[in-house]
């Protein structure tokens, strides 16, 4: 076992190296936008006086090593600054926010993950039948609409007649029953969108394995279809399964900044929406770093698994 | 012997080649009778691993079984249900595939597999199957029988996997066995302690097997009956001893005369030798896997390294090419240091040293047509161009014997593997090189065809002055092409010289046992040796 913690601990400094990387590149990215946030405060017509005033007083006239060395500093220490557009502390922003995509992301992730295993290993059981083909034109029909587009037809559909909310109001104190059905919605638009990917990647990866000769060998030991795919088929092909459940899952969290403009859900894709359209750097910053964090973690869990999952790297000889 | 546990008449099973079915078993009868083996041999594409598979009543995709019957102790599998099918499969009949090693499932431990098969058949619980998979552990004489099945696959030597896939059709106590091609993928030496083990064990329980290989001698030792099959259908059939002893048709008797091609013998070599590994010790990180290992190749010569996979074969091969520096030693050609590696070798050096290898199928990129196949080497080493260039691809078709108007704008894929591992040949000889390493070349080839190409390498060296490294486990291939031959061990060279002298005792006692495997055309072959074995201690 000495040797898997050795990889965690290996892969987990590759994470840090590379979320490094990306406050970099971020930090790059917003020196680069035009305009500034003392103009954009004050307006036209400040004087120079009082626009040097304001960026001395937000620290906007440091140089920007020194900037963005105080921004990633404080950042590691929880500070996340302050919004500069509403002087309110960005993490009482975020936090709430944060809770709320996590939880869009894990009730999708609740509804997809089942449902595209189970479709993906019945679609390689009765592969070329009728189900796999209803199935793949399904699910790749729901994969090649834009999102916002099956949002509104849910809404059309489920929304008009009165069955579900097409805004979700929720807040920290409502009840976990009523935040299922108020934001059921966006979760299951959010389904329809990535089941495709992981049903597709589960069927191809099990069919890729039957042509192996130890599913011949259990076929000929008189095992029933089924459990040639559920216990000598899928506990090979879970390596790719669990990285494209991984990558789907972040983009559960990073990628639903449109469904949640549509439904109007309180969560971080639209705080990072308003912010970048109020010029409130700080926010960014710190939305694009957790976003990224998200990736690097998820793939990190993603590799770690894939490597219990493999008795060849998991007990060597 | 009243009723015969298999009976199977006019047998016909259809392959599809595109849209068309191919017959490929053209009307066999069988007959097996409880308790009894037969052996089912032939060329790859005789259809002998299709017919044991369908003495199952199952059948690869892509092939179906198209017409005759097939009786399993009154049970007729072709019009049985596939429930009843899969209700006999690993119950009643068993299967025991060529490679353990691809056969186990990755994921799971030895004994989970065991289990599996009893535990879900209802014949016995789990826990009895396991103390139960202990025992015939024990009897197959696996090493650690109480530990061995809780390791996976990938922990366990290629031997050692064999015999548990057997231990694992035993579970149930089937009545019939399928043995395909069990021991060709293992060492002589190993190869010999699957044989007993699985002889012993079909005796003690009186299981009747169909035993499928292309080796005569291990057949002779394993079958009461031969059964000899070409293109799909029934050459003859006989008792061993009387097939062995009074084969009747031709086909069988070139099957039993094929191990007679010999290269002449050659006085001992002199002057300064192609190529000369001196003192070379090498390894992958820190594990060693060469110490101290010289020998030379001299022009116009076979030098055979033989040795159990892992005795560091291939590596000294690697070494040779510079895919492997060495720690320490070196590698002279015509009497000058190579540089270790190839990348730093000219053009020219690395044109000298050509390889040929195991895998004629991996080796050949399946996207390019013969012409460019061929082609390159001659193009990058040479530097030929357009009409030379075809030229030049046209003679060596020639030299290969095969066809230039008929093969050079086919795939890979529309070639025999004879006739693949021959387009290796070619390849290796578009550079003109001096040495050619063969790399296992004929240990996946029938033998009809193995002989075939050794011939061909045999005429080629007397042609053209080359020189080859042939790295082998088979010691007849040793016999049939080898000048001299290095005998290798766990990486260090326990033996060498001529051929002649190798071949007369007094040999060192590891060659002793290299030598004493391989099995003979005779019956009684396996029982007196291991008897000598016994009685030696």
């Amino acid at each position: 076992m000495g040797h898997v913690w050795k990889m965690v601990g290996q892969r987990l400094a590759l994470g840090v190296l590379t979320l490094f990387i990306v406050s970099v590149v971020i930090f790059g990215a917003t020196e680069l936008l035009p305009g500034d946030l003392a103009r954009e405060l004050l307006g036209q017509s400040a004087t120079p006086e009082t626009l040097a005033a304001l960026r001395a007083q937000l620290g906007l006239d440091q140089p920007a090593p020194v900037r963005y060395w105080n921004w990633l500093s404080a950042f590691l220490q929880g500070d996340f600054g302050v919004s500069m557009a509403n002087r309110r502390p960005i993490s009482d922003l975020i936090s709430a926010r944060l809770g709320n995509t996590i939880f869009l992301a894990l009730y999708a992730a609740a509804l997809a993950v089942p449902i595209s295993l189970t479709l993906g290993i019945l679609a390689a059981l009765w592969r070329n039948s009728i189900f796999d083909r209803a199935a793949n034109v399904g699910a790749l029909s729901a994969i090649s609409f834009p999102e916002f587009f099956v949002a509104y037809i849910l809404v059309l559909w489920l929304a008009q007649t009165g069955l579900f909310p097409s805004m979700v109001r929720i807040n920290p104190t409502t009840e976990f029953g009523d935040k299922l059905y108020m934001a059921f919605l966006p979760a299951l638009t959010l389904t329809l969108v990535v089941t495709a990917h992981m049903m597709r990647m589960t069927r191809a990866a099990i069919i890729n394995l039957l042509a192996s000769p130890y599913i011949e060998m259990a076929r000929l030991k008189g095992l029933s279809p089924m459990r040639i795919i559920l216990r000598h088929a899928v506990p090979n092909a879970l390596a790719p399964i669990i990285n494209v459940v991984a990558l789907n899952l972040a983009y559960l969290i990073t990628g639903v900044v449109v469904v949640e403009v549509v439904f109007v859900y309180p969560g971080l894709g639209q705080l990072m929406v308003d912010a970048v359209s109020n010029r409130d750097i700080a926010v960014v910053q710190a939305v694009a770093l957790i976003f990224a964090a998200a990736y690097v973690l998820l793939n990190l869990l993603a590799d770690v698994l894939s490597t219990l999952s493999n008795p060849r790297l998991l007990h060597r000889r | 012997m009243a009723d015969p546990l298999l009976t199977i008449k006019d047998l016909r099973i259809e392959g599809r080649s595109g849209d068309d079915w191919l017959e490929i078993v053209k009307g066999v009868d069988l007959t097996l009778n409880r308790g009894e083996v037969l052996g089912l041999i032939g060329e790859s594409g005789a259809g002998k691993s299709t017919i044991g598979l369908a003495s199952m009543g199952f059948a690869r995709d892509g092939c179906r079984i198209s017409g005759g019957s097939i009786q399993f102790d009154g049970i007729d599998l072709r019009k049985a249900s596939e429930q009843q099918r899969r209700e006999l499969r690993g119950k009643r009949i068993a299967y025991v595939a060529q490679s353990a090693a691809a056969s186990f499932n990755p994921a799971h431990r030895l004994i989970e597999q065991y289990c599996e098969t009893p535990v879900v058949k209802g014949v016995m619980p789990r826990d009895q199957a396991a103390s139960d998979a202990v025992e015939l552990y024990r009897r197959m004489r696996l090493p650690n029988p109480e530990d061995i099945g809780f390791r996976y696959p990938h922990q366990v030597s290629g031997g050692q996997l064999q015999r548990a896939m057997t231990a694992m059709a035993m579970a149930c106590r089937p009545e019939l066995i399928i043995f395909d091609e069990p021991t060709t993928a293992l060492d002589v030496t190993t190869q010999i302690e699957v044989l007993h083990a699985i002889r012993d064990i079909v005796a003690q329980f009186g299981t009747a097997a169909i035993y499928i290989t292309h080796d005569l001698a291990v057949v002779a030792q394993m079958a009461d009956r031969i059964k000899i099959l070409l293109r799909g259908e029934e050459v003859e059939e006989a008792e061993t001893r009387t097939m062995l002893s009074s084969p009747r048709e031709d086909y069988t008797k070139s099957l039993w005369a094929v191990r007679s091609f010999a290269k002449a013998t050659q006085p001992a070599p002199t002057g300064t030798p192609v190529v000369s590994v001196r003192n070379v010790t090498a390894g992958y990180g820190k594990v060693r896997v060469l110490e101290n290992v010289s020998f030379d190749i001299h022009a116009g010569r076979t030098v055979a390294v033989v040795g159990e996979s892992g005795s560091g074969k291939s590596t000294t091969a690697r070494v040779i090419t510079g895919l492997l520096p060495p720690e320490r030693g070196e590698v002279l050609f015509d009497g000058k240091p190579l540089p270790p590696a190839y990348t730093a070798r000219t053009r020219d050096q690395l044109r000298q040293c050509q390889m040929i290898y195991q895998m004629a199928d991996t080796a050949l990129n399946p996207k390019l047509r013969l012409r460019e196949l061929i082609g390159r080497p001659a193009q990058m080493y040479l530097g030929l161009r357009g009409k030379a260039l075809t030229n030049r691809i046209r003679d060596l078709l020639d030299l290969i014997e095969l066809e230039p108007d008929k093969y050079i704008d086919r795939l890979p894929s529309e070639l025999s593997g004879g006739q693949k591992q021959r387009i290796g040949i070619a390849r290796a000889l578009a550079a003109e090189p001096r040495l050619i390493i063969c790399d296992e070349i004929t240990s996946a080839l029938d033998q009809i065809v193995q002989e075939g190409i050794l011939r061909l390498l045999d005429r080629l060296q007397s042609e053209m002055g080359l020189a080859y490294m042939f790295i082998t486990h088979d010691l007849a291939t040793v016999k049939a092409i080898a000048d001299e031959v290095v005998v290798m061990q766990q990486g260090r060279v326990i033996e060498q010289g001529l051929k002649d002298e190798m071949f007369q005792p007094p040999h060192e006692p590891y060659t002793e046992l290299l030598l004493s495997s391989v099995p003979d055309m005779d019956p009684d072959w396996l029982s007196r040796l291991l008897e000598q074995r016994a009685a030696a201690g």
